[in-house]
């Protein structure tokens, strides 16, 4: 029988408090080894995989993906298997009371108490009776004779807040202990910029009562006190809650893949000189094809998408005009014209905006562009896109259609020089050999860098692009 | 005996340049990414197949090391962890070109060096897990402790060549640092000071491309090496992924040295594979593409091809290596999880070579302090 073990969330970057579990890599029940990769955490410097401590069997996920779970705090139950590499002589009991990683400096843990002071009583009954701890309070007396030192080598940075809650217990408690201030009442406990904003508004912060952690007055409690009406700040005793997101204005901070995806964007727009054109098309052909293709063999279990027309019309047509895929090198002063299409398809996802690409999609036959347009977008919703996955496009379709938009002003993926909207298929009165009829129409939109590509250039492409999606028979000509 | 020239010519090697530099001549290269020895019309070397398994061993043995580390790290047993990977060769080949009297000066991601140097890995592990400073004696070694501060190390090498040359003594000095490390003030001073006193000094930059997260081109309009001329000593670069070039142009730079010759700035143009520290996300800052190219430049799989291909090491001797990487890191495993905590009091047992009475008062007040707490063992 192997034992219990936790892994408590370590602080992976330096000075973390908390991250979020992006995914699981392992289930309840699987076989892990020491160094496996157990979950994805994003913190606030890095999405970083987690590798076990230990090698046994997963007996709990004890926090669900998506969460945000505190240094410190067990994410995993691993029963170990006798010979764990990683056993310390613990003794298999389960795991709680077990720290013996450096989990970091931690957030607000319980662990990190203080340590009582020996008094007088506890020293001499020490001899028969070590283990016994003495309730805070009974070291009140101690304090007088010895300040508390901060800072000192048994309280982290993580105990502040435990040591402050002990603080202003005691403080509260001990009535007849001399004032430490000498104002003859507790100062109140608040940081300086909370301070600075009570001195600000004209609240008084003795009249509060601080709604943090031991007491502490924070800047809610202030913005409170000086919201309520005069005479009335006293009564402001219970906490606020955190503003809900209906009233006012909410702030998010800007982190991970919306952090990537702005700087990115910016630097797009503000380095590659930007043009789009439109051109709306009758593609009811091509829906027509659609349905005729799906029912061959070869697409059996396969999604034949409108998308899958427009990549390979968009790949017919860069044959044509191989610059459209090309780059601008700023370094070398160079266009570049790669010998192969990577054709990335912007996805919506859980974390954000990604750019995956098919590599060499100009060799694939259509089933097979269709199998990796799905397994490229499955692969981003999941979350499993890897950077390489990204690297090295060379054009890109965005498909706004799905959103049910007629079409945008796309901007280009860093490093391209073309980007393809597609909008809403729309059944549309349209002029069909004469007449005004029903037809499937859709706006397509192409935004290129003028470095690299001229107008003349970017609207033979897009009419290429727009003719073969018009009558795919066209296709054979290419 | 090889002296260092101004300017060494080689064979330029199709996109050794990062994708961001122009093109870059004069690269040393005695092996190439695809395993193939190539000669160097200054530099030369004529390893015996032991001393180039011993080379392949390192290589694979401090790279397992690392592995092994950035995982505890991961586990929550390491504050931090610089990770070497990609920079093997430059580390290993330099440590080598090392005569057991000279003496290496450290930043905090030579584990390579220490390793060559006969540094036991877990005393570079209990820095990392902040139980002390660094665990082995500089002295013994010939390895300074390492440097946290970019690049003041620089500084001690050139302060300590200058000592073994007043001492007359037959020492080279090799004093590390990073591409990043070129841009501060100290290590321009060290090396205006190693000019002009001809000092016996060695300087190695690591150009790995990366400042943390600053690209070498935001840093330098010109190749590193090239900064070496205007401080009036010979600068060369050399392929950091190729161990047989690293061990060959170090070599000559600290035999120069220790002619008198004076300082030498060698470039190892390499790759740092994974993040600065543990604490930063590469993905932020560089394309995954840049890596892959890396990737083809790694510096064991072209020793590992070139060993095969001679057939100076077969499948057993690699199985072996591999074993051996793999009991290295149990030990290190095993080793840092049951580093204990060092009791508080040592911290003031090395602030000086010798205790003072302000110092020892200081200890007695805090032990006292100590004592006064419950469950206190004194």
């Amino acid at each position: 029988m192997g034992a219990l073990k936790q892994f408590r969330l370590p602080d992976v970057g330096e000075g973390l408090t908390e991250g979020e579990i992006l995914q699981w890599l392992v289930a309840v029940g699987d076989e892990v080894t020491v160094n496996q990769p157990l979950c994805e955490v994003e913190t606030a410097k890095a999405a970083v995989e987690l590798p076990s401590p230990f090698a046994g069997t997963v007996t709990a996920l004890l926090h669900e993906a998506g969460s945000t779970v505190d240094v410190g705090a067990p994410i995993i139950t691993i029963e170990t298997s006798g010979e764990d590499p990683a056993a310390d002589g613990d003794g298999g009991q389960a795991a709680p009371e077990r720290t013996a990683n450096l989990v970091g400096y931690g957030p607000r843990t319980t662990e990190a108490r203080r340590r009582p002071r020996r008094t007088g009583a506890a020293v001499a009954a020490r001899a028969t009776a070590p283990a016994v701890r003495t309730p805070l309070l009974a070291t009140v007396p101690d304090l007088d004779t010895k300040p508390v030192r901060h800072g000192g080598l048994e309280m982290g940075r993580a105990a502040e807040a435990n040591a402050l809650e002990e603080e202003a217990t005691t403080t509260a408690a001990a009535t007849a202990a001399p004032a430490r201030h000498g104002t003859g009442r507790p100062r109140p406990l608040a940081k300086p910029p909370v301070r600075k904003l009570a001195r600000d508004l004209g609240v008084d912060l003795a009249l509060l009562t601080g709604s943090g952690p031991g007491g502490v007055i924070t800047r809610a409690d202030v913005a409170a006190a000086s919201a309520a009406p005069a005479g009335a700040s006293a009564a402001v005793s219970p906490p606020p809650s955190p503003p809900v997101s209906d009233q006012g204005e909410q702030r998010i901070p800007v982190t991970g893949v919306r952090k990537h995806t702005a700087a990115a964007m910016v630097t797009s727009a503000f380095t590659a000189p930007h043009v789009t054109e439109f051109l709306t098309v009758d593609v009811t052909r091509t829906m027509k094809l659609r349905t005729r293709l799906a029912a061959r063999p070869e697409f059996a279990g396969v999604k034949v998408s409108p998308l899958l027309f427009v990549a390979k019309a968009l790949l017919l047509a860069v044959r044509r005009h191989p610059m459209v895929n090309a780059r601008w090198e700023e370094g070398t002063r160079e266009i570049v014209v790669p010998g192969h299409v990577n054709l990335g398809i912007a996805a919506a996802t859980p974390r954000g905006l990604l750019v995956p690409n098919v590599k060499d999609a100009e060799r694939l036959s259509l089933p097979d562009l269709a199998r990796a347009l799905t397994g490229l977008t499955e692969t981003a919703r999941a979350g499993r896109t890897s950077p390489a996955d990204m690297a090295g496009g060379t054009i890109t379709i965005t498909n706004v259609g799905v959103f049910g938009v007629d079409t945008g002003t796309p901007i280009l993926n860093p490093g391209e020089s073309a980007i393809l909207a597609f909008g809403a298929v729309r059944a549309m009165p349209w002029v069909h050999k004469g007449r005004v009829v029903p037809r499937q129409v859709t706006t397509l939109a192409l935004s290129f860098d003028h470095r690299v590509i001229d107008g003349e250039l970017g609207s033979r492409f897009l009419a290429d692009v727009g003719a073969v999606l018009h009558d795919p028979a066209a296709a054979l000509a290419f | 005996m090889p002296t260092v020239p101004a300017t060494a010519v080689a064979d330029p090697v199709p996109g050794a340049g990062a994708p961001h530099l122009p093109r870059q001549p004069d690269l040393v290269q005695l092996l190439t990414p695809e395993g193939q020895r190539v000669e160097d019309p200054v530099y030369s070397i004529d390893p015996t197949p032991d001393e180039l398994r011993g080379l392949y061993r390192d290589l694979v043995l401090v790279r397992r090391w690392d592995t092994e580390a950035t995982a505890l790290q991961r586990q929550g047993e390491l504050g931090l962890w610089a990770s070497l990977l990609g920079q093997e060769a430059a580390q290993v080949g330099a440590g080598h070109a090392l005569r057991p009297d000279d003496m290496a000066f450290p930043t905090y991601r030579e584990h390579g060096v220490a390793w060559v140097r006969g540094v036991d890995p877990l005393h570079v592990m209990s820095l990392f897990r902040g139980v002390d400073n660094g665990g082995w004696d500089p002295v013994e070694t010939g390895f300074n402790l390492y440097t946290i501060v970019i690049p003041a190390q620089t500084l001690h090498a050139t302060g300590y060549a200058m000592g073994v040359q007043r001492d007359g003594a037959e020492t080279a000095v090799l004093a590390f640092f990073g591409d990043g490390a070129t841009s501060q003030g100290e290590i321009n001073e060290a090396m205006i000071w190693a000019a002009s006193f001809q000092a016996p000094v060695v300087f190695f930059c690591q150009n790995n491309q990366y400042a943390i997260s600053a690209p070498i081109e935001r840093q330098s309009r010109v190749p590193l090496y090239q900064r070496a001329a205007g401080f009036g000593f010979p600068g060369v670069r050399v392929d950091g992924n190729d161990v047989l070039a690293v061990l060959a142009v170090t070599r000559a730079a600290l035999a120069a040295a220790r002619e008198g010759q004076g300082p030498t700035f060698i470039e190892a143009f390499t790759y740092r594979m994974g993040a600065h520290t543990t604490s930063d996300d590469p993905t932020r800052y560089r394309l995954a593409d840049e890596l892959e190219e890396w990737k083809l430049r790694d510096p064991i799989a072209r020793l590992k091809v070139y060993l095969a291909h001679e057939g100076l090491g077969d499948a057993d001797f690699f199985a072996g290596v591999e074993a051996e990487g793999d009991e290295l890191a149990a030990r290190i495993r095993s080793g840092t999880t049951s580093m204990e905590p060092p009791p508080a009091v040592s911290m003031f047992d090395a602030v000086y070579a010798e205790q003072t009475p302000p110092l020892a008062a200081q200890r007695a007040e805090f032990e006292a302090y100590q004592a006064s707490f419950e469950g206190s063992s004194s």
